[in-house]
């Protein structure tokens, strides 16, 4: 039932739960029930929108940023990390297999912004090497999600 | 002039639901739950497979049954799914959509007068291909108290000494009925006993909400009766591909084939190629569709008892079939109404067979904001009319 209900408001978290408790067969209370057990255990960390900012008009930029690090004895990646996520304007940190260790995801109002919270917040913290910024130009899909319109049902309306 | 058409064709009935198609497609902001297709799109990963053959230039005839390697997929397929061995290399060819299948069996076993069987409401392309392969259709009329369901006793009664064929449409198209295991060991029994052959129309095989789709095939004694129909098109939704199947006794099969290879050649080599993949990553696809269905399927049924219509509840394809006649007006004439009054396209169940009559064909082939509205609208119209008997 977990998974059923994870996967259906995965994609859509404000379905009507008693509409979804209908989909899925069981009275709404098993649906309320287990929702808020999953928030309580932590398996739903939360609830986001997403939203097309370009369309609103506010300007936004996006950068992820690649960052080096020696992981500190005693400290590991996880202080690190936590370091780093605590700044508010931290989108999302990853620890990445590969090249580099953290994937840092930022947002700001403009590129200055942006870039001086990776010269004077990120590059300055003890154990970090290195910093690489991708500034993103254009989100074309975010969360399973295509920001682009929405096709067309181009489907014959009447067929046997 | 000389009359240049055949006298059988004319006497062929165009399909019901034209008219409202044309209205429907004049009119704004109507929304229509009257396609018969999946509204998903054809998974990526399989467009992307046809893609890759288009540039490796793989765009030839393939031979007249089908690539060897779709053909060895499906022989897996039906093994790993419904338990089914066929012998890619004599019992089976890749059609065009399943509805070729259907033309091309009908052609290959019937003499002229032989009867055959075609329990309604059922899809439309039955009775014509058997009339046009000089067959004569006997019409079963299938009942709401058996849920669409057809019985050995119906069975039974519509047999005459020139009945050659059964038609077993299911899941169904347009009730969401489907036959169980024990409901087809009766109808095998009477079909091996009257020495009938089977043609079963298993296209919405993957979309059951019930348990496991049976194929009469399967049945003890019922594989060398049984010509087994089904594609691509619904389960993978891929119906502009234009992609089914047949499996059969190898010397109905070989007959079919000589049809199929002067009339079709063979199907088309790039939804082909698309179907290899499919067929080998395709099961969470199914599964992924099915549960989406599934749940859309349950709220169309809870609405429309909600509303107070009866309807038995499907557990086949994507269609459910509620009950209309507590209105007071023909299916056609109900539809008709819907239409003018709120917008909403529904097929009527005329159009699959007189015994339709006082049902219509609701799909749930869409997204459920489209169905919220839909419904709302339904409502709203059956509102008010109740209240309007009323006063």
């Amino acid at each position: 039932m977990r998974e059923k209900i994870l996967t259906f408001i995965e994609k859509n978290s404000r379905v009507d739960l008693k509409d979804l408790a209908i989909m899925l067969g069981v009275d709404e209370a098993v649906v309320v029930n287990e929702l808020a057990q999953m928030e309580a255990e932590h398996i739903i960390c939360g609830y986001h929108t997403i939203i097309d900012w370009d369309k609103v008009g506010m300007e936004k930029v996006t950068a992820m940023i690649e960052v080096r690090v020696t992981p500190q004895r005693d400290m590991g990646f996880e202080k690190l990390a936590e370091r780093i996520w605590n700044y508010p304007e931290v989108d999302s940190v990853y620890l990445i297999s590969g090249g580099f260790d953290f994937m840092v995801t930022i947002e700001g109002k403009t590129l200055r912004e942006v870039a001086q919270f990776v010269s004077e917040k990120l590059s300055t913290i003890d154990s970090v090497l290195s910093t690489k910024t991708n500034f993103i130009l254009k989100k074309y899909k975010d969360h399973g999600t295509v920001i682009a319109e929405r096709a067309k049902d181009e489907r014959i309306q009447m067929l046997p | 002039m000389r009359d240049p058409l055949s006298k059988t064709i004319v006497t062929i009935e165009p399909s019901g639901i034209r008219k409202f198609f044309d209205i429907v497609s004049e009119m704004q902001d109507a929304i229509s739950l009257g396609v018969g297709e999946p509204d998903f799109d054809t998974p990526w990963h399989i467009r992307d497979e046809a893609i890759y053959s288009l540039e490796k230039g793989r765009t030839f005839y393939t031979s007249n049954a089908g690539l060897k390697e779709l053909k060895t997929e499906i022989a897996n397929y039906l093994d790993r799914r419904f338990g089914m061995t066929y012998d890619y290399a004599k019992e089976m060819i890749v059609t065009v959509g399943g509805s070729e299948a259907i033309d091309i069996a009908m052609r290959a076993m019937l003499d002229p007068g032989d009867e055959v069987l075609i329990p309604q409401p059922s899809y439309v392309s039955y009775l014509p291909c058997a009339v046009l392969a000089n067959g004569v259709p006997v019409i079963i009329e299938l009942q709401a108290e058996h849920e669409f369901r057809l019985t050995a006793e119906q069975l039974e009664a519509a047999i005459t000494p020139r009945t050659k064929l059964l038609v077993l449409p299911f899941p169904n198209n347009p009730t969401g009925a489907v036959m169980e295991r024990e409901d087809l060991e009766k109808i095998a029994e009477v079909v091996i006993r009257h020495d009938l052959y089977v043609i079963s129309d298993e296209i919405y095989a993957e979309l059951t909400y019930l348990e496991n789709h049976v194929s009469i095939a399967s049945l003890p004694g019922m594989k060398e009766r049984t010509i087994l129909i089904n594609g691509f098109s619904k389960a993978y939704a891929m119906t502009g591909w234009r992609l089914g199947y047949v499996c059969g006794p190898a010397a109905i099969i070989e007959q079919m084939l000589k049809i199929h290879q002067y009339a079709i050649m063979c199907a088309p080599t790039t939804s082909q190629y698309a179907a290899v993949d499919a067929m080998r990553n395709g099961d969470e696809d199914v599964r992924r569709m099915r549960e989406e269905y599934d749940g859309r399927r349950r709220y169309v049924l809870h609405r429309f008892r909600e509303m107070g219509l009866s309807c038995f509840e499907p557990f086949g394809a994507f269609y459910v079939f509620p009950c209309i006649q507590e209105f007071g007006m023909t299916s056609d004439e109900f539809a008709n109404a819907l239409l003018q009054a709120q917008k909403v396209a529904v097929v009527p169940g005329t159009a699959f067979g007189a015994c339709g009559e006082g049902f219509v064909r609701i799909s749930y082939a869409y997204s459920m904001e489209d169905l919220k509205r839909a419904l709302d609208r339904i409502e709203a119209f059956i509102n008010d009319f109740r209240a309007k008997n009323k006063e």
